[in-house]
């Protein structure tokens, strides 16, 4: 008796999945999967928006298409190459590094390198330079008597 | 020259983003261009119980035409479409894009037909797989059934004398 029971309850879970299959959309785990996804793919009508928020009628198909490849068994990578080949780079939220996109990754990096460069010549410049303003003993005698007077003479 | 150099870069910084000023962030390039066009079979709208299949176009020059009946830009298009057609230089077959069956017949009838052959694609497809994302959308197919154009917006006067029409007379010639 006691076996049998164990088998019952081992069997349970194959029972529990005997209902019928779920709408893709009532998945929860694929419905997650699709949305981590989306939200780094660009909808191509409102462009600032991602594909899990936007309520554009083409993201609402796409978002359909995604979870339509998904249960086909595509792999993440599979389904972005997808739309990449449909609608260009331009879906990625994140441009990938090619030779027409090396502006746009390293072009900060040249202006920074460029404005430090710039600086440190300044500085040098300034260092070698004759330093200005160099009082001439009677000036800096002035300039003590004007600083020592007392307060109130200067009303 | 040390003091020029910060007015010589923003001239640079100034250069970019005037032309930036002038692109139009809507029109995103199709990576399909030179590719074989995406093959469909569908319905054809004025008898549903026909199908028509791209690959029936093999050896010809043609246009795809993206629209439906709910799409604004179309009704600024379509004079456009009718002149075109008039002039049989080249074959324009419609595709009726997430659109009822009525509706884009109402279309056709109220406005005329420049159309060839519409086929539709009711749940949008045909659309996904030719990376279409705002109608109205044109595709220029060459003979060997390769996406030589897309014309993202309304098809207008001006883009049919300066682009499409010479490069259908360069295609042609092929």
């Amino acid at each position: 008796m006691k076996y049998l029971l164990i088998i019952l309850v081992c069997l349970l879970p194959t029972f529990s999945y005997a209902g019928e299959a779920k709408d893709l959309a009532e998945d929860p785990v694929l419905e997650q999967r699709m949305v981590n996804l989306a939200q780094n793919l660009r909808c191509l009508v409102c462009q600032n928006e991602s594909l899990a928020s936007s309520h554009a009628d083409l993201a609402k198909d796409l978002r359909q298409e995604v979870r339509d490849k998904m249960k086909q068994g595509m792999s993440d990578q599979e389904i972005i190459d997808f739309l990449v080949s449909k609608y260009g780079d331009f879906v990625l939220f994140d441009p990938p590094m090619k030779s027409y996109t090396i502006l746009l990754w390293y072009g900060p990096f040249a202006l920074l390198l460029m404005g430090l460069v710039g600086l440190v010549l300044q500085m040098r410049k300034r260092k070698r330079a004759p330093p200005e303003n160099q009082l001439s003993a009677e000036e800096a005698q002035r300039a003590a008597d004007l600083l020592n007077q007392p307060k109130d003479s200067q009303i | 020259m040390m003091r020029f150099w910060p007015f010589i870069v923003f001239v640079i910084l100034a250069a970019f983003l005037y032309v930036g000023l002038g692109l139009n962030p809507h029109e995103v390039p199709s990576p399909l261009i030179d590719k074989p066009a995406p093959a469909f079979t569908r319905p054809q709208l004025l008898d549903p119980s026909k199908n028509f299949s791209s690959e029936d176009m093999k050896g010809q020059v043609w246009l795809l035409n993206v629209w439906a009946s709910w799409c604004v830009s179309c009704r600024e298009e379509h004079p456009v479409l009718m002149a075109l057609s008039r002039q049989h230089i080249v074959p324009i077959y419609g595709l009726d894009y997430k659109d009822k069956d009525e509706d884009g017949k109402a279309w056709l009838r109220e406005k005329g037909d420049p159309y060839t052959l519409v086929s539709t694609d009711a749940d949008g497809h045909v659309g996904i797989d030719y990376g279409v994302y705002g109608v109205p959308e044109t595709y220029l197919i060459d003979k060997q059934g390769v996406i030589r154009y897309k014309q993202i917006g309304a098809i207008t006067h001006e883009n049919l004398q300066q682009k499409i029409l010479p490069l259908i007379a360069e295609l042609q010639a092929k």
